[in-house]
């Protein structure tokens, strides 16, 4: 049993433990940091299959990104944990009992069917002198795959404005103010000026004192 | 006993299997639920990987490429609808999604 063979189950033994742990874990916040582990397991995983591009664009993306926003999202929720975890532990075992037959079944067949004799084809193409995995990676994506590169940049572009659609809105309780309107205002907006007259002669006292009875509202 | 591409696959056969599990137990939990998506997504770019390196084509890598992009907008879109979804029930209990009566 070389080196690689003792790091390969090292990294497995840790992704499968930590993987269990992400849907069993009581508080989502463990599940989101358990599945960073994972994440980290499998990129290791992918370095001893010469995929070192994938391996780090995974730890970027997924650990630096996503599973950011898991956590953010996480922990701005207030989550009842145990109204939603009722009756978990009650299908554990039945849950257990068919992903077991699950793996046990791919598995027969997978290490039956997939004994590649020889070294595989992948270790010579990246033993080449002069090409390294992004190289081959960055030719095949800008020549051949040129369309699809597009198609995924608008499909993130999509993401993107769906994400910001779906998650704005106008708080109720903003005192901000659009820029527009105060630039726009006028003076007349503002200000009403009234133009009455300096003196005003007085009302008659007489007048008033004659009426039996004084009118409501009158004054106003 | 050596590394074959046996190992890789049966690795990501199990990491299948586990999310499976994980979907079935946390039916309710919505954020989980993503989360088990996400390893499942996982466990089908070991495979795309391992046949990647064992067959000496670099076609399967590109696929990983392009699925880790669907499923990076994948999960932004969903915990935008799971923030949506907090904001109008205060839960995030799947069982209360049935205003649509479906």
């Amino acid at each position: 049993m070389d080196v690689k063979t003792g790091l390969f189950y090292l990294f497995a033994v840790v992704l499968l433990f930590a993987a269990f742990r992400v849907i069993t874990a009581r508080n989502p916040v463990y599940s989101a940091l358990y599945l960073v582990l994972t994440f980290f397991q499998a990129s290791a995983i992918w370095l001893l299959l010469r995929a070192e591009f994938l391996a780090i664009a995974l730890v970027l993306v997924y650990v630096g990104a996503v599973m950011v926003l898991f956590l953010f999202v996480v922990m701005m929720l207030d989550i009842d944990v145990s109204s939603i975890r009722q009756g978990f532990w009650k299908h554990f075992p039945l849950a257990a009992g068919v992903g077991a037959l699950i793996a046990l079944e791919m598995a027969a067949v997978l290490m039956g069917g997939f004994r590649l004799e020889g070294a595989p084809r992948g270790a010579a193409l990246a033993a080449a002198p002069g090409t390294s995995n992004t190289l081959e990676l960055g030719k095949l994506l800008y020549s051949e795959y040129l369309y699809p590169v597009q198609i995924a940049a608008v499909i993130l572009l999509v993401a993107i404005i769906a994400a910001i659609a779906l998650t704005l809105r106008k708080r109720k309780d903003s005192k901000s103010i659009d820029p527009g309107d105060a630039v726009r205002v006028k003076a007349r907006d503002r200000v009403r000026i009234v133009t009455m007259p300096v003196t005003r002669a007085a009302e008659p006292v007489a007048a008033e004192a004659a009426a039996a009875q004084p009118q409501p509202g009158a004054k106003a | 006993m050596t590394l074959s591409l046996g190992h890789f696959l049966s690795l990501g056969a199990i990491l299948f299997a586990l999310s499976v599990i994980g979907i079935f137990l946390n039916r309710k939990n919505l954020i989980i639920l993503l989360m088990a998506i996400e390893l499942m997504l996982l466990a089908v770019n070991m495979n795309f990987v391992a046949f990647s390196y064992y067959l000496g084509d670099m076609h399967g890598q590109i696929f990983v490429f392009f699925i880790l992009t669907v499923a990076a907008a994948e999960s932004a879109i969903g915990l935008a609808l799971l923030v949506l979804l907090f904001r109008n029930k205060s839960s995030i209990n799947v069982d209360e999604l049935n205003a649509l009566k479906g």
